[in-house]
């Protein structure tokens, strides 16, 4: 479908993927001007019920679940007993007692395997969706104005959801993204995925919907300074060196890594993740070096993603970097092939949810 | 855009214009189009040896970094110096504004392991 298209395609995580249809920074402007369509069946769906589902999701999840709702969403992280990340997530509750789990691609079978293990002393019922569900975002402005002409229901708030009929199509319908621009994402059985594609990109036209890919999901996400595991975070950093301390909630009952992680909170981490404008002329890559500033012997840091922004037309990134060199407007200098580059770091996010308006 | 018969070509698209002793090398249509926004072009420097084959400049585009190979080996005596700030004049003139550096040449023979055009226009058909 998305050769046809006429897509460039790469394989990711075993999932053969189109980087992008026309161009990076057209499709990335399309996002932000009007409204794009991501093919993201690629991430991972668990349902987890049981009368003891929120007891258990509390114990492993980071975030404080007791502010969910049925229909509402909430984004949080897995962290393992030493404090390090096992995932980041969204939690959607469905039903008092039953909730869906969306994770990453590359973490499906890893994730299951550790709420499984966890799972022992309390009542729930885990079970993976994951091949039973399509999922498609639609985002950009005119996201609302396009899917209301499929939806007859009146569509959630942000960071809410509604459980409806598109074309027949029995779709759970978020009002989340990971684009920084208002929109959606659809949740429904796989078998329709190619029909609500055509369907989105046929009454979207006017509205000028296109396709997008993952080089301008990256963009648009690294503009946002949303994280992606396996760069901001993985299996050696905290939530709290991401900088991600609002989704831990250390005020809650016992969970996994609290007392690390509230340690953590309260007296600082070593390193931290901070985002970076370059002054000077080049374009910081994922693990590239970062030094302090001019001082090519000492080394502070690296870069967890970098790019050319689309939307200011210039270098930046994020970096998790030494937390005495972190303040803003401090200098670091970036080893790009050889040659050192410096660059300045700057009060995030590059880019506010729906521009700051 | 076809790729014009003056020139020489590598496998790794990269062009290159011989007139007596100096040559103007650049990368084809083809490497632009697959490359799509050109956002960044590190120009050698002038006076740095290359030898064919072997990285002498890169280009990124937004999500990517390509080297860029010497078609032939030589001194690099200029490089297109408007590239620094408008480094997508490759994508829109790859064969003409969108040139990249010049060099002396070392050894002009070096050119006749390259591509015609009607030979290079084929491999990338193929791809």
């Amino acid at each position: 479908m998305h050769e046809k298209l006429g897509a460039k395609m790469v394989d990711f995580g075993g999932w053969y993927m189109p980087v992008q249809y026309t161009s990076v920074i057209d499709e990335h402007t399309t996002t932000r001007t009007k409204a794009g369509l991501f093919d993201i069946c690629h991430m991972g769906e668990f349902i987890v019920k049981g009368s003891d589902s929120m007891q258990f999701l509390q114990k492993v999840f980071t975030n404080d679940l007791n502010k969910l709702y049925p229909k509402k969403a909430i984004y949080s992280l897995m962290c393992y007993e030493n404090g390090a990340t096992a995932d980041d997530l969204f939690v959607y509750q469905l039903k008092e007692n039953e909730f869906m789990v969306v994770v990453n691609s590359g973490k499906i079978d890893e994730d299951f395997n550790w709420l499984k293990e966890h799972s022992a002393k309390f009542n729930v019922e885990i079970s993976n969706i994951s091949s039973k569900t399509a999922k498609l975002d639609l985002q950009g402005p005119f996201s609302e104005k396009i899917l209301k002409k499929l939806a007859d229901a009146s569509l959630p708030k942000r960071f809410h959801f509604i459980e409806t009929d598109i074309m027949g199509i029995k779709t759970l319908i978020s009002r989340t993204g990971y684009t920084a621009e208002d929109g959606f994402e659809l949740y429904f059985p796989p078998e329709e995925a190619e029909k609500m594609w055509n369907k989105l990109l046929e009454v979207g036209k006017d509205e000028g919907l296109k396709p997008i890919g993952l080089g301008a999901r990256d963009t648009l996400r690294i503009e946002a300074c949303y994280p992606l595991y396996g760069h901001e975070l993985n299996e050696t950093i905290t939530p709290i060196e991401a900088n991600l301390g609002w989704a831990v909630k250390t005020e809650k009952p016992d969970f996994i890594a609290k007392q690390i992680l509230k340690k953590q909170k309260e007296q600082g981490t070593g390193r931290i993740l901070v985002p970076f404008e370059m002054i000077d002329k080049g374009i910081p890559r994922e693990h590239y070096e970062v030094f302090a500033n001019g001082k090519s012997n000492e080394q502070i840091g690296y870069v967890t993603s970098g790019t050319f922004s689309p939307t200011f037309r210039k270098p930046l990134g994020m970096a998790l970097i030494k937390t005495a060199f972190s303040q803003i407007g401090n200098t670091i200098t970036i080893k790009i092939r050889d040659k050192f580059y410096n660059a300045v770091i700057v009060k995030r996010p590059f880019y506010k949810y729906n521009g700051g308006k | 855009m076809e790729d014009p018969k003056d020139l020489k070509y590598t496998k790794e698209h990269e062009w290159i214009k011989a007139e007596n002793n100096t040559a103007i090398i650049g990368i084809t249509d083809f490497a632009q189009e697959t490359l799509t926004d050109i956002v960044f072009v590190e120009l050698p420097e002038i006076g740095k040896k290359v030898t064919q084959s072997r990285t002498a400049a890169t280009i990124e585009s937004v999500k990517s970094v390509s080297d860029i190979y010497a078609p032939a080996s030589g001194e690099v005596i200029e490089v297109n110096e408007q590239l620094k700030d408008h480094p997508e004049i490759v994508n829109h003139d790859p064969y003409g504004k969108g040139w990249i550096f010049k060099i002396k040449l070392a050894d002009k023979k070096e050119l006749n392991s390259l591509m015609s055009a009607e030979e290079y226009t084929k491999t990338t058909k193929g791809e």
